[in-house]
């Protein structure tokens, strides 16, 4: 087990690092500098401003200066919010994002095997199709159409919610965003367990706890949910990813000031060391959950440490 | 098999399927009146019309879906958004679809290390977060047209990879294979004259999963204002447009939104129904 994490863990550094090296990169060989302004600055002042940003150095040692800056939890200073650095932008934004992103994850998980281990024990029946046709239609609308149409109805037309985050102060402001978040996500995870569902409850071992009497309630507890979660598992490294990604959408749509709402606007406003740091902080946190949850699948079924 | 069989089998199972025929049938409409609609309406996508603005659908004057805050016809803005979705879409995915099929069938007929080796390549891959690698290409880089197709194109082909190189590892035992290397054909032309044509059926139903998919990163990239750029638009850019008016003219937002969706979900069950023909074992997930 511990030769098996070691691994896994020797495989997420040269991804991250590769991750970190492309980003950088990419906006290094960015047409024009950051500062290009409307109207041309005096070329000493553009050196001054070259200067105090490393932006003289040779890529390299401009690398090597990030890098060693990153390890610290250093991202530089932000180009256009002139008086934060970037770690602080981000490390404000955090709490929210965690929240929204925490809460959406929990109801994908709890919701989505709910679902699908129903519609699996009530296989073909019209719960079933209604629950997968559900499902289809959840995985096959993006958040950026959910989430404005979730406004439209709830906070629009019937007034029940509040739209933004700024009008209200109560817990109720993140029922939506979490809603819109997670409901492609409760999608999937329906799918995946009512597909590994039906496959556990139709082999031998299940059969044997039928034989023995045993209530369905106690197999599905005891002896079904456990292999059938296994593939529902493997999906949390991908689903993270998506949560994140749909909380940038999210956050701008509600107009929560998390981390999402930071990269649209770095983005937008081409606030290149922003945008850097969040990729940068963005992939560390899909890296590491993916490891998490590799080391415990691996933990889970020994067939796959073994290999 | 060959491509006319092929053809022949595709035809005859899509008509006994039910959900094949009902969603392929939606997406050729929609295609069919994305390109004939604008040149039948007497608007054009581009003229403003400022007292003409938030119009609601009406017959009258031809506004079917009304207009926007500039005045400008959604009904051909909204197909031409459709146009331009579809076009991104496909191309993107021929994109991977090449990338994906040359690098999954080397891989799997060469076997060995170097597919080991190729193979460990397109796992770390996976961990990528590449959406936000885009988002990055799409800030540094202007939005340019042509970048959104290669930079959707380069996230999906590692599912294509995987799926192409199973196939040709059962496919290079087979006695076809054996002949052509037999008579002394090389490795390369056997991978792309012998193996690729054989790997038709797969590749046409991962490529029927692969556009909803770009469709997906194509319209993220452009309501986050970063993919295609006024006044040219798409589904997406359409949808954003509609959030900023929806407490005023919600069919703005509504007509874009559902009809992205219709769309996405007709792939989805295209795929689908594709995938339960052509490989029984591959159960949809």
């Amino acid at each position: 087990m511990l030769r098996f994490t070691l691994l896994r863990f020797l495989w997420a550094i040269p991804t991250l690092l590769l991750v970190i090296v492309l980003a950088f990169l990419m906006v290094h060989a960015a047409p024009g500098g950051p500062f290009d302004a409307e109207r041309a600055l005096p070329p000493a002042i553009e050196a001054n401003i070259a200067a105090a940003y490393h932006l003289d150095e040779p890529l390299p040692q401009q690398f090597k200066r990030y890098l060693t800056g990153l390890l610290r939890g250093d991202f530089g200073p932000s180009y256009r919010y002139r008086d934060y650095t970037v770690a602080e932008l981000i490390g404000n934004a955090i709490p929210v994002s965690l929240k929204l992103g925490v809460l959406a994850m929990a109801l994908a998980v709890l919701v989505g095997i709910a679902a699908g281990t129903l519609a699996a024990l009530r296989q073909n029946s019209v719960l079933d199709r209604l629950t997968m046709a559900l499902a289809m239609s959840g995985i096959s609308i993006p958040v950026f159409v959910v989430a404005p149409l979730l406004v439209l109805f709830f906070a629009v037309q019937m007034q029940w919610l509040p739209a933004s985050w700024s009008g209200s102060s109560s817990g109720w402001r993140f029922l939506l965003p979490v809603v819109a978040l997670a409901l492609p996500q409760v999608a999937y995870v329906a799918r995946l367990t009512r597909a590994s569902m039906i496959e556990v409850l139709g082999s031998d071992f299940i059969r044997t706890a039928r034989a023995q009497g045993l209530r369905t309630r106690t197999i599905i507890r005891h002896h079904a949910m456990k292999p059938a979660m296994l593939p529902v598992l493997s999906y949390m490294g991908p689903a993270i990813a998506a949560i994140l990604t749909g909380s940038v959408v999210v956050e701008e749509i509600f107009g929560i000031p998390g981390v999402g709402q930071f990269f649209v606007r770095g983005a937008l406003n081409r606030d290149y060391t922003l945008v850097l740091g969040i990729v940068i902080f963005y992939a560390t946190l899909v890296i590491t959950l993916n490891f998490i949850v590799d080391v415990l699948y691996g933990f889970l079924d020994p067939r796959i440490r073994h290999r | 098999m060959s491509v006319g069989t092929l053809v022949t089998r595709l035809s005859t199972e899509m008509r006994r399927s039910r959900s094949i025929r009902l969603s392929g049938g939606i997406l050729v409409a929609i295609a069919i009146i994305a390109i004939i609609g604008p040149f039948i309406s007497p608007h054009s996508y581009l003229t403003t019309d400022f007292d003409g603005t938030f119009v609601r659908p009406t017959v009258n004057s031809f506004h079917l879906f009304g207009t926007d805050d500039l005045g400008r016809d959604l009904f051909v803005r909204t197909l031409m958004g459709v146009q331009v979705t579809l076009l991104v879409a496909i191309i993107a995915s021929i994109v991977s679809l090449v990338i994906g099929v040359a690098y999954g069938a080397v891989a799997g007929y060469v076997g060995g290390r170097i597919d080991a080796v190729m193979m460990r390549a397109v796992d770390a891959l996976y961990a990528l977060p590449f959406i936000f690698l885009v988002i990055l290409l799409m800030v540094v880089f202007e939005r340019n047209f042509l970048l959104i197709f290669v930079a959707i194109g380069a996230i999906n082909w590692l599912d294509m990879a995987r799926i192409v190189r199973g196939q040709t590892i059962s496919l290079k035992e087979r006695e076809f294979v054996d002949a052509a290397k037999l008579i002394g054909v090389p490795a390369w032309k056997i991978i792309f004259r012998h193996i690729t044509p054989n790997l038709l059926g797969v590749v046409i139903v991962y490529v029927t999963l692969t556009i909803p998919q770009a469709i997906l990163v194509e319209s993220f990239l452009s309501f986050l204002g970063l993919g295609i750029q006024e006044p040219q638009t798409s589904l997406g850019a359409l949808v954003n447009g509609g959030v900023s008016q929806m407490e005023r003219a919600s069919w703005l937002l509504l007509i874009p939104a559902v009809l992205l969706a219709t769309i996405l979900l007709c792939f989805n069950f295209l795929g689908d129904g594709l995938r339960d023909l052509f490989d029984p074992r591959q159960q949809s997930k």
